[in-house]
């Protein structure tokens, strides 16, 4: 069970958005999908659920084509930017419609959450402000109950009090009803410990796709005197660095041999954003 | 317990850590259950999957046992054990870089056991 990519591209006029992308989602993980702005993340979300067609290649959920074909489809959920709900409908009402359109859909747990986010079920979705608008999708998202949940910037305007619910719900959630979450997210640091896999997607094309941890474990930053580390760094693969004064920290990828450290460098691990920034630089 | 994901250790390994240490204040008596790995991960925003990892470490290493359908316990004789392994590790993780601090400072072997000397009259 997995949805499975296969050599999808997708332009814009003279903008190629996503350049032969082949990309596996397996079922019950949770997969961060990081890129820069315009990068092609929404795109791709969008392309999975049959809300953009592709130029060229194909999806397949569970084995069958996503294009236009309702079983599948009904397999997976978006959470996009956009509202798509008529915009004088009240909350209540979306919840109730969401359960007609995901028969699966969990009503006392969509409540719950309302009354835990102090979501006004009487407010028409266009008197929401941002962030009770992305909570009011990160609540029809978590109720849904499909196997696939794809959620492109799910906290977007939520503020730090509300991020930190929304994590530790998803876990809770995760832990008792396993299901394969996509988060498209700009906040890394923040879900760096919540995600398994990383897809890494750079000017519409997938440059890393791998666990978290295994992405992280391959590389280094190695800090100390300028001219220590330059020497040191020179036959390596240097992803970046960044200088102060006569300070340097390079940041490498590739397997460290502790016993060829000089004794005044330092070596600490990468962390996943700063992994993310120098590679999407 | 403080789990960072910008630490130098993995979370797996800080997860594992943080239960030792809870055993070796006494907080998780010998015998006693500890947390779910469901709740060590909402309490942290983990993944349950690498919580999972750093109580298996724990487990592989005869510091805790699983009850089926019950949940995870500290191992009789657990605390011991843990004082032992980081009694071994003590100079590793200290003193070697007590020696290397005291090294770019230009501090005597001397002065260094009259800080600690110093340091016990506190």
């Amino acid at each position: 069970m997995s949805i499975e990519i296969t050599g999808v591209s997708k332009s814009f006029g003279p903008v190629a958005a996503l350049k032969d992308v082949s990309l596996s989602i397996a079922e019950g993980k949770i997969y961060g999908l990081l890129g820069r702005n315009g990068a092609g993340k929404s795109t791709l979300l969008n392309i999975i659920t049959n809300r953009l067609f592709a130029d060229s290649g194909t999806v397949l959920i569970d084995g069958e084509p996503a294009a236009e074909n309702d079983r599948a489809l009904g397999k997976v959920y978006l959470m996009s930017e956009k509202h798509l709900y008529p915009e004088g409908m009240k909350v209540a009402n979306v919840l109730k419609w969401s359960r007609h359109f995901y028969p699966d859909f969990d009503m006392d747990f969509a409540l719950t959450l309302a009354e835990k986010f102090g979501l006004n079920l009487n407010k028409k979705v266009k008197a929401l402000s941002t962030g009770y608008s992305s909570i009011l999708k990160i609540i029809v998202s978590l109720s849904v109950n499909v196997p696939y949940v794809l959620l492109d910037e799910p906290v977007l305007g939520l503020d730090a009090n509300h991020r930190d619910m929304f994590y530790k719900i998803l876990v809770e959630r995760y832990s008792l009803r396993p299901a394969t979450y996509v988060i498209s997210t700009h906040l890394i640091e923040e879900v760096a410990g919540i995600i398994e896999d990383v897809i890494i997607i750079k000017e519409g094309e997938i440059i890393r796709q791998e666990s978290c941890e295994g992405l992280i474990a391959q590389g280094y930053t190695v800090s100390g005197n300028r001219t220590v580390v330059d020497q040191f760094i020179a036959d390596k693969n240097v992803i970046g660095s960044d200088d102060l004064g006569g300070l340097k920290s390079a940041y490498i990828l590739g397997t460290l041999d502790r016993g060829a450290v000089p004794a005044d460098l330092e070596i600490t691990r990468l962390d996943l954003q700063k992994l993310f920034i120098q590679l999407t630089a | 317990m403080l789990i960072n994901t910008e630490d130098q250790r993995p979370i797996f390994i800080q997860i594992a850590e943080g239960i030792e240490d809870a055993i070796l204040t006494g907080a998780y008596p010998e015998e006693s259950q500890i947390p779910s790995t469901t709740e060590i991960s909402i309490r942290y925003n983990i993944n349950p999957a690498t919580a999972l990892k750093g109580v298996n470490i724990l487990v592989d290493s005869g510091i805790m046992y699983k009850k089926r359908g019950v949940g995870m316990f500290v191992m009789a004789g657990a605390r011991e054990k843990l004082q032992q392994k980081r009694r071994n590790q003590f100079f590793e993780n200290y003193i070697v870089k007590l020696i290397a601090e005291a090294e770019r400072l230009g501090i005597s072997p001397r002065e260094i056991i009259m800080m600690i000397e110093r340091g016990y009259e506190r």
